[in-house]
């Protein structure tokens, strides 16, 4: 850790901890940045790892939903006698009964800077079903075999309405209306930058580059589905939601919204969790409405989404339509870029979904000086499940934009792809740029230089292979907005001197755990072995955030870390009490304090006095502290990925014959659990790249409705990716950490994408929307070849 | 998905399966139930009763015989593939039991169920063709020989009745004949985009007898009868894999099918591609090689 850290700007705990600052128990032999094996492993490699659908008990019902097979109609009849009357079967809801039990119902619109007031997604549809999937009604049975049966014996009417599935049709003028609110179907139009300056530059450039791109609509396909247990407690009144949860207390709020009963009488609890991905941070009417149910039955009742309904309901990712254009002049420098994109909604206004794709262009400076931007969007309501925030966020979609607008200009201008990178390269910092973000610390020339070293002189441009395969390099330099919001973090020592640590965050592949005890460890100069940590319940923590947009190293490690400094500096009190001198003679080095005079206290000992009777005097017992650490500054994580491919042009077979990663998240608590973020999200973008789109007939059903027709990439179909460190501390945070959980996920899809299309650039291919399915790369050089 | 409720029954020979099977309606064979499984939990099948016939004795095994090669129909894919009597006699089917799936479905899925569940996808259908070979089905009439181009009907239906079980596939011997089974795999379900099998005898340099089949790429496994006529009595040259494989589809006459992932006309253009590639390796190991 660099020396030149500035401290935090929070009141006097940070100034005896300035004090200290030499002392830190964090040093060369600190674990902080250690490859320390991941503690999580073990149970999940075992099967002994618990997730929500292992937790029904014997008295546990099985709620199943009754979904809606068309996209967009009235729903004029839902007859549910046959279905209460199988065998099994305990109740059949529909929205009749939450309105009768007076329960809102709706998932909450949490964005108040929507263009139209919308009404939430309803746990039942109402009067209305917006998307195949939709829940019309939910049975709840003795088991999940008669739930299926009572589902199927529900009898649901509907007076058809047209459908639209593509966002650019929906804002057209004879699409059909999904709310009357929005009469034109657009639920917002943001405009970021400056349109007449992007005007002006142009104007001025020599010359202009555009590209038209689909970013594919994508189905989170996390290992477990979304499912949810929750049980009532009618003594007590108060209900408990163990589900699969990225944010317990997020959830929280919003079943509170949903439900309308009180935060206080609700508990979240996320036990393991097979994936996130955003998916588990949203709200759904799965856990609702088990909620619901288990209040009317008094029973508990389970909800476990199956595969295809998880692919119905979504949330999907994603879903742009973009027009860009770069005004470049021909010696590369870049003047000014310009976006008019077009994002899905989908049926419903999920939480924040809605309003998310609003804010993507603040990315699309990239790496870049760009003086002037302007992108508009419009998220546009369809008839197709909600989208809202997949891994990357905004973030793909907006370095996509502008990494094959940069890639389709190196070609027009015949420019090397790194020189002319390189050439617009923003060197100082802070920067902002001209969409209004301030990146904090970076340097992007020295990433792509270290990209280019590994990289070698591999065979690009469409040079054949032996096997008269045509090779391409694609590269693709990336910024991601990581980290925002508060956490909290409380280090609690226990009277034997273990240490138990709680953080609102929750790790559901993340690796916290292990990560998080690493920071504590260091800073309290305890062995690794003695801090536990605990996350994903509302009731033993205090309120927390959650895990999404790479937020956890910064603000879970950092508010983790102040609590241990807090704790440490307590116990360095009660040594210098034992001691007999004041807290500042006290050293403290490898879990020992010492006096002046070289007497010796282990920090176990001083556990045992925190909590003994009559602790000294002018000193309060209890050895713990609770920090809420807010992330004042978005920290920018950067680096340079590039893919090296193989094109078969008479299959359209894509072989990615390499993958070289250059990130730069900062300092590196774990480097084995960054790369295995880095992994994670390369394969997540080369899925994006190459196989996944979600796709509706123009009836709005949904096409890729399981696995066998929507392609997941698959051990095989990925490539090793070689990883490389490239550490700029940033001064955002003390622990001079950035995010990385999603920047793979930001970085492949361009890179693949641009791989492919300078492999095809002999033939006159200039862009292959993705997927690049070996259908698109033969069709792209069959019609290049015409 | 959760199957519906269905009774499961064990046969101990193939009497028996035939006797649960006429007991019961609407009763499926099961063996691996890798096709049966996921079709009933996608709700596509709705057997009352799995009479499961993997234990049967008869229906395991690969035996020579006299001109040929005969495989219950229980047999594994890994048995299959690593069969040193197929290897010799009909290594077409060989390739492609060794072509499915991955290991865990290897180990698991058997030659009987591949044909009779018939997959479009499946990797079987097109060796079975290619090879000429015979189903052997039993029912409440007896036994009954069905050739494999009999044997896959329209529509991925095959010629096993409802109150039969596909006992076994006898192989003609092709020691003499070069053979391959070449596909592209689909990236979402891991069975065959295409796949093209293809047996092709040499003599002096000029083919005097090829089958070459597919599957993947029409509901049912097919002929590709254009492509060897185009082979007939040709040289067995690079020119003539070449126009054999530019009439690859001609003269199929069933559907080519699409999915989200590749239309049928991909299809039908990959499966000049397979062709090209599955005649390359099969003349090349007839030693008479273009």
């Amino acid at each position: 850790m660099s020396d030149d850290t500035p401290t935090a700007p929070d009141g006097g705990r940070e100034a005896g901890l300035a004090a200290t600052a030499e002392d830190d128990a964090e040093g060369a032999d600190g674990l902080v940045g250690e490859r320390v094996a991941r503690r999580e492993d073990r149970a999940l490699l075992t099967g002994n790892a618990e997730f929500t659908d292992d937790l029904a008990d014997p008295q546990t019902t099985h709620l199943a939903f009754v979904r809606s097979d068309v996209a967009h109609a009235d729903v004029r009849s839902v007859n549910t006698d046959a279905a209460a009357a199988t065998d099994g079967v305990l109740a059949v809801y529909t929205w009749d009964d939450l309105v009768a039990a007076d329960v809102p119902g709706l998932l909450p619109v949490s964005d108040g800077r929507l263009d139209c007031a919308v009404p939430g997604h309803p746990v039942l549809a109402s009067d209305r079903v917006r998307y195949q999937g939709q829940p019309v009604a939910a049975v709840v049975a003795e088991d999940r075999y008669a739930a299926r049966d009572g589902v199927e014996r529900v009898a649901v009417e509907y007076d058809e309405r047209g459908a639209v599935v593509d966002p650019r049709e929906a804002a057209s003028e004879d699409a059909p209306t999904v709310f009357d609110d929005a009469p034109d179907n657009v639920a917002l139009t943001a405009d970021l930058g400056d349109a007449a300056a992007t005007d002006e530059a142009f104007a001025d450039a020599d010359r202009v580059v555009s590209v038209d791109l689909e970013n594919n609509r994508l189905i989170p396909s996390a290992l477990e589905p979304r499912a949810a247990l929750a049980r009532y407690d009618a003594g007590d009144e108060e209900l408990t939601v163990e589900m699969t949860s990225q944010s317990p207390h997020g959830h929280r709020r919003k079943l509170s919204h949903t439900l309308g009963l009180p935060e206080r009488r609700i508990r979240v609890i996320a036990p393991d969790v097979g994936g996130g991905f955003g998916h588990k941070g949203h709200h759904h009417p799965g856990e609702a409405a088990a909620a619901f149910a288990a209040m009317q039955l008094d029973r508990p009742v389970a909800w476990t989404a199956t595969r295809s309904g998880n692919y119905l309901a979504g949330a999907h990712g994603r879903d742009h339509r973009t027009t860009a254009e770069l005004a470049v002049d021909d010696d590369g420098t870049i003047r000014g870029l310009r976006a008019d994109t077009h994002a899905a909604v989908g049926g419903y206004a999920l939480g924040g979904g809605a309003a998310m794709p609003a804010g993507y262009g603040r990315l699309l400076a990239a790496q870049y000086e760009i003086p002037a931007i302007h992108c508009r969007t419009r998220c546009v309501f369809t008839t197709t499940a909600p989208i809202h925030s997949y891994r990357g966020a905004g973030r793909p979609e907006a370095i996509y934009v502008t990494e094959r607008l940069v890639a389709t200009a190196a070609r027009e201008l015949d420019l090397d792809p790194a020189e002319l990178r390189r050439r617009n390269q923003i060197e100082s910092f802070p920067h902002e740029t001209a969409v209004g973000a301030t990146y904090d610390s970076g340097d992007y020339r020295s990433a792509l230089s270290a990209l280019e070293d590994e990289l070698g002189d591999e065979p690009r441009g469409g040079e054949r292979d032996d096997d008269g395969r045509l090779r391409g390099v694609g590269l693709a330099c990336y910024v991601e907005s990581t980290g925002g919001g508060f956490e909290s973090g409380v280090v609690r020592v226990l009277p034997d001197g273990g240490v138990r640590v709680y953080a609102g965050t929750h790790s559901h592949g993340q690796g916290h755990g292990t990560t998080y005890a690493q920071i504590v460890a260091d800073e309290l100069g305890v062995d690794y072995d003695e801090v536990a940590v605990v996350e994903g319940d509302t009731e033993r923590i205090p309120q927390g955030t959650g895990t999404f947009g790479s937020r956890s190293a910064i603000t879970g490690g950092n508010a983790v870390a102040e609590s241990a400094q807090s704790v440490r500096e307590r116990a360095r009190e009660f040594a210098a009490h034992e001691l007999d001198c004041d807290p500042e003679a006290v050293d403290y080095a490898d879990g020992t304090f010492a006096g002046p005079g070289g007497e010796t206290l282990p920090f176990a000992d001083i556990a045992d006095l925190a909590y003994g009777w009559g602790v000294p005097e002018g000193m309060e017992p209890g050895l713990e502290a609770t920090t809420f650490y807010e992330q004042d500054d978005t920290a920018y994580t950067f680096g340079a990925h590039a893919a090296c491919v193989a094109v078969d042009p008479d299959t359209g077979a894509v072989e990615i014959e390499r993958y070289v990663a250059v990130d730069d998240c900062g300092e590196r608590i774990n480097p084995t659990v960054v790369e295995g973020q880095i992994e994670g999200g390369v394969a997540q973008g080369i899925g994006q790249a190459r196989y996944e789109r979600a796709t509706y007939g123009a009836d709005g059903d949904l096409q890729t409705d399981s696995m066998l027709n929507y392609a997941v990439p698959r051990a095989g179909h990925l490539p090793d990716v070689e990883t490389s460190a490239h550490v700029t501390p940033t001064p955002t945070n003390d622990l001079n950490v950035k995010g990385i959980g999603e920047a793979g996920t930001v970085a492949a899809p361009p890179a693949t994408v641009n791989a492919v299309v300078d492999a095809l650039a002999p033939l006159g291919v200039a862009h292959v929307d993705m997927p690049l399915t070996n259908e698109r790369v033969w069709r792209a050089v069959e019609d290049a070849r015409r | 998905m959760f199957p519906p409720e269905f009774d499961y029954r064990r046969a101990d020979d193939v009497a028996a399966a035939v006797d649960l099977l006429a007991a019961h309606d609407d009763a499926a064979v099961i063996a691996g139930g890798h096709s049966l499984l996921p079709a009933m939990k996608r709700g596509d099948a709705a057997p009352s009763t799995v009479v499961d016939v993997s234990d049967v004795d008869a229906m395991a095994g690969i035996e020579r015989d006299e001109g040929g090669v005969r495989v219950g129909a229980a047999t594994r894919y890994v048995e299959a593939a690593e069969s040193e009597a197929l290897a010799t006699r009909a290594p077409v089917l060989a390739e492609a039991a060794g072509a499915v799936g991955d290991v865990q479905i290897r180990n698991r899925g058997t030659v009987g169920g591949n044909l009779a569940a018939a997959d479009r996808g499946a990797d079987l259908p097109a060796a079975a063709l290619a090879a000429d070979a015979t189903a052997h089905l039993r029912g409440p009439d007896g036994e009954r020989a069905v050739d494999a181009d009999d044997f896959f009907a329209p529509g991925g239906a095959t010629a096993v009745a409802d109150d039969e079980v596909l006992t076994a596939l006898w192989v003609p011997d092709a020691s003499d004949a070069g053979s391959a089974y070449v596909r592209r795999t689909h990236p979402a379900t891991g069975y065959a985009l295409v796949g093209v099998a293809a047996v092709v005898r040499t003599e002096a340099g000029t083919v005097t007898d090829a089958r070459l089949a597919a599957n993947g790429v029409c509901e049912r496994g097919v002929r590709l009868p254009a492509a060897e006529a185009k082979l007939a009595d040709a040289p067995a040259d690079g020119g003539t894999i070449e126009r054999a494989a530019a009439a690859a589809g001609d003269g199929v006459d069933d559907e080519f099918v699409g999915d989200p992932t590749a239309s049928g006309e991909f299809r039908a253009h990959l499966l000049g591609t397979q062709v090209e590639a599955a005649l390359e390796k099969a003349l090349s190991a007839t030693g008479g090689a273009a």
